[in-house]
């Protein structure tokens, strides 16, 4: 088994990759799959720290599993609604350019 | 090196070259979320080879099997163009590329440095549905709640955003 | 590499893969038309000596390996190749889990008769049935044609809705058996239930003449509704007829399948044969018992032919005769889901997907509590 610490170097390096997607590129569905990368990420911390510490056989500490099912649960309501908005602004706007929704900057 | 550590640095590697793939691809967006299919793969083998079996199989079912669907859904319906690198981020691009070569360089330091310390062993049912779903009914049955609670409210918000028209 | 993962390996590929699927569309094509009165294909030779038709399947690899492999104008062709392969890499790899057998012990060495006993062995096969969708989505998009894709995302739309229910109908099994480790829950089947020991639980004792009345312990005799439903389900999930909206012979031309051409779609055509043994394999494997003989178990078996044949020769034995009952099992299987696609019209698209989240899933979620209610009275 690799020891913890190259776990989360994955980690960092997907989020930093996840980060560069979201922050650069213009394509709204691009975005979205950005911000699923980068949650990916933070559930593979969690889940390598979790196996850093799994506790003994009667008292089990699998609370980092717990927190990436409830990640992966936000993760499906946030892209089912962010995809629900794509298509609103697709039927408003007929594009899915991020600079084009700029009404609101000053 | 034994098969477990082999296995997780071709996998890490997988994952990170089709997260690149994803991020990089600017012709053609069904290429983009395939590719993040395959990370999304590889990252529930790299979860098996950690122990948190019931996790990478929700993984494969809930992101690889629907929440990628539902984006391949939306790109096929809506036939979207090509794109390309926001004009005024390009600088951002290139710093993006320095931190993430001085992330890798830290990793391959970490494997030919000194040594690091152990993983300890795990208990019996470390990971198994027995021990999550205990955990989940008992300490954290609130939580369950909650999501359920979350979950609808999406599906609501996702079909009022989604309808044609609201009579 | 040890040697029993390999010969494991093979036996999948070479006997279930390369040599049943091809055997059932030879049942299929005999099936058909002896339900319709007809005779079927049976022109097939080599040199005059037609066997009944079954040379059939070698004659259609042969004739679509030497087909001009067409890939249309304007395709991704990279996607259209792969494709295929998605398409039908699932279907061969969920029968990693599926046991052929129990756990004999010869001597001094323990063979298990499954490829890979995962402890969530049930889960692997969802969670494989996931990522056959992104077959059919492939094959739709990167055909460029308007009625591939219609047809693509049609597959694609009813395997994701189909999977809810797949799942849910069966917790009732898995309530029952409390286990997901398929070799568990076999050798769980292995044993008898008492028909009448639910008048124990109002308090009254079984008279002596009604004990032996005794069923197989198998799935479907604890979750009959919880069967129907995985079994529709499944069939659904495949898109397999009466459910093969998606592939619409008459609608769409041929849906997603249609610019493949070739081997790659032989490859489609035998991706649905193998899901067709795979759907017949795990339905065995959770109501039908398995590998398992009613009314005689492993112990029975062994302890009876062993007491004047030899122990290892009892083993050896056994082994076969699970194995046989395995397959007969299957094809009992194969030969329902046949019975059922030539039978029943192909369901509408909005038929399909009102069963789905209107009929099905209020009813898996009926008999998940009906049998949380039941267990709780029976095992307190």
């Amino acid at each position: 088994m690799v020891p913890i610490e190259h776990v989360i170097g994955l980690s960092s390096i997907l989020f930093v990759i996840g980060m560069i997607g979201a922050a650069t590129r213009r394509n709204l569905i691009v975005v979205l799959m950005s911000i699923e990368l980068m949650l990916n990420a933070v559930n593979l911390a969690f889940i390598g720290f979790n196996r850093l510490w799994p506790g003994t056989a009667e008292a089990p500490a699998l609370d980092g599993q717990i927190f990436v099912l409830m990640v992966i649960t936000v993760a499906a309501a946030e892209v089912a609604v962010g995809l629900g908005i794509i298509i609103s602004m697709i039927r408003n706007r007929d594009s899915v350019n991020l600079e084009e929704v700029s009404l609101l900057r000053w | 090196m034994e098969v477990s550590a082999i296995l997780f640095y071709i996998f890490a590697v997988m994952a990170v070259v089709s997260a690149l793939g994803m991020v990089l691809n600017v012709r053609n967006t069904v290429a983009a979320s395939l590719s993040l299919v395959v990370t999304m793969i590889a990252l529930a083998a790299i979860y098996v080879l950690l122990e948190a079996y019931l996790i990478a199989v929700i993984q494969i079912m809930v992101y690889a099997g629907a929440i990628v669907v539902l984006f391949l859904f939306v790109i096929m319906l809506l036939n979207l163009r090509e794109d390309d690198f926001a004009p005024g981020r390009q600088w951002l691009v290139k710093f993006g590329a320095g931190l993430l070569g001085v992330f890798v360089l830290i990793q391959l330091l970490k494997l030919v440095g000194p040594g690091l310390p152990e993983v300890p062993v795990v208990p019996e049912g470390y990971g198994g549905y027995r021990q999550l779903g205990i955990l989940l009914y008992t300490d954290y049955v609130l939580l369950v709640e909650m999501a359920s609670l979350l979950l609808l409210s999406a599906i609501v918000g996702a079909l009022i955003l989604a309808k044609r028209n609201i009579d | 590499m040890p040697i029993e993962e390999i010969c494991k390996t093979l036996f999948i590929i070479l006997v279930i893969v390369a040599g049943l699927a091809p055997i059932i569309t030879w049942i299929e094509r005999k099936q058909s038309a002896l339900m319709q009165d007809r005779i079927g294909a049976n022109r097939a030779d080599i040199g005059g000596i037609t066997v009944l038709g079954l040379l059939h399947p070698m004659a259609d690899v042969l004739k679509l390996m030497t087909k001009e492999d067409v890939v249309p104008q304007g395709a991704n062709r990279m996607m259209h190749m792969l494709a295929p392969l998605i398409a039908a890499l699932p279907a061969i790899i969920a029968f990693g889990v599926i046991p052929w057998g129990g756990t004999y012990s010869f001597g001094d060495t323990t063979i298990k008769m499954v490829a890979a006993d995962p402890d969530w062995g049930l889960l692997y096969i969802f969670a494989i049935g996931s990522i056959a969708t992104y077959g059919a989505i492939m094959a739709g998009w990167a055909s460029n044609n308007n009625w591939s894709l219609l047809g693509g995302l049609r597959a694609s739309a009813q395997m994701i809705s189909y999977e809810v229910t797949l799942g849910l109908s069966v917790v009732g099994i898995f309530m029952v058996f409390e286990t997901l480790k398929l070799t568990d829950m076999v050798m769980a089947q292995d044993t008898t239930l008492r028909v009448f020991g639910f008048i124990e639980v109002f308090g009254g004792t079984v008279p002596a003449f009604l004990d032996w009345v005794r069923l197989p312990a198998w799935g479907i005799f604890y979750q009959p509704l919880g069967f129907v439903m995985f079994l529709t389900a499944m069939m659904a999930e495949n898109k397999r007829p009466p459910f093969d909206a998606p592939e619409g012979e008459s609608e769409l031309i041929a849906g997603y399948f249609l610019e493949y051409s070739g081997m790659r779609f032989g490859l489609f055509y035998m991706s649905e044969f193998i899901e067709v043994i795979v759907i017949a394999g795990v339905v065995s494997t959770i109501f039908l018992g398995g590998w398992a003989i009613p009314f005689l178990d492993q112990a029975t078996i062994i302890g009876g032919i062993g007491s004047f044949m030899g122990e290892g020769f009892a083993t050896g034995l056994c082994v076969i005769l699970h194995f046989m009952t395995f397959m007969l099992k299957l094809i009992v299987m194969i030969w329902l889901q046949m019975l059922l696609r030539w039978t029943l019209p192909r369901f509408r698209y909005d038929q399909v997907m009102n069963l789905c989240w209107k009929g099905l899933l209020p009813l898996s979620i009926a008999n998940i509590l009906i049998t949380g209610a039941v267990m709780l009275l029976v095992r307190g």
